[in-house]
């Protein structure tokens, strides 16, 4: 399999769920090369919305077939242009979540740490910036689209600054 | 020109629509002249004017408001993305 086809087969966008130990392991199997894998795993947090006293009891994530999928795999394949990979696995799934529950898994396989620590952050600050999903939380009191942060953009771009 | 248009998250229940294909009137050359023209519809529409912060994507790229529209592209306008 050529690097652009591993790539690419590396992203996908499920309303399923993930086993992340299967993920991690399938990283570095039958392979003697991999020194190293880094893993993210994003979750569902019961937060209380500012100013009020109810916590959020489910989420849904919508996206846009395509340009999602898209997106993450013009991510993946940035990430191994500025570092040195042999592997990466990036799930996000979408529909509805409650607390606890797996939303995002970035996974990257490498020689050394330094690589699959760093690409790993870059993939996920990336993904929160540029990968079009959008999540509306559950409240008792209705449902409520989750608003852009700034400290996602400032996370980003911080990755422009080294290059 | 005739183009397809896509919303989504909240601006697909402000606007009451998730996607409309659109011939559009001459004089609209850029994603930004689009999107001006969509405002102008008034009332729920002015979600998507100036100053609002609405990002977009032609066929599935992001990108800017001086981007040109072609005949049968898919256009899309969406707030910030939140996911991860």
């Amino acid at each position: 399999m050529s690097e652009i086809q591993r790539q690419f087969d590396s992203v996908a966008v499920q309303e399923a769920d993930f086993d992340v130990g299967a993920e991690i392991a399938a990283l570095s199997a039958g392979r003697a090369d991999v020194g190293a894998v880094a893993s993210f795993v994003g979750l569902v947090r019961a937060d209380k919305l500012s100013g009020e006293g109810s916590a959020v009891s489910a989420m849904t994530l919508e996206h846009y077939p395509g340009m999602t999928e898209k997106s993450l795999e013009a991510i993946v394949t940035e990430a191994y242009g500025r570092w040195s990979l042999l592997g990466t696995r990036v799930i996000h799934r979408f529909g509805r979540l409650v607390p606890g529950e797996r939303i995002v898994f970035v996974g990257v396989a490498s020689s050394h740490r330094g690589d699959a620590f760093a690409a790993c952050e870059f993939i996920m600050d990336y993904l929160k910036t540029r990968a079009p999903f959008w999540k509306k939380e559950d409240t008792p009191e209705g449902g409520r689209w989750v608003d852009a942060r700034e400290a996602d953009d400032d996370a980003a771009s911080r990755w422009d600054a080294c290059d | 020109m005739s183009v397809k248009v896509l919303y989504f998250a909240n601006l697909r229940e402000t606007l009451g629509y998730s996607h409309e294909t659109l011939t559009l009137p001459a004089g609209i050359a850029t994603l930004g002249d689009l999107r001006a023209h969509l405002a102008r519809r008034g009332g729920v529409w002015e979600a998507l004017g100036e100053g609002r912060n609405v990002r977009a994507a032609i066929n599935q790229e992001m990108v800017g408001p001086d981007v040109a529209v072609a005949d049968r592209d898919e256009i899309a306008f969406f707030p910030p993305v939140t996911g991860g």
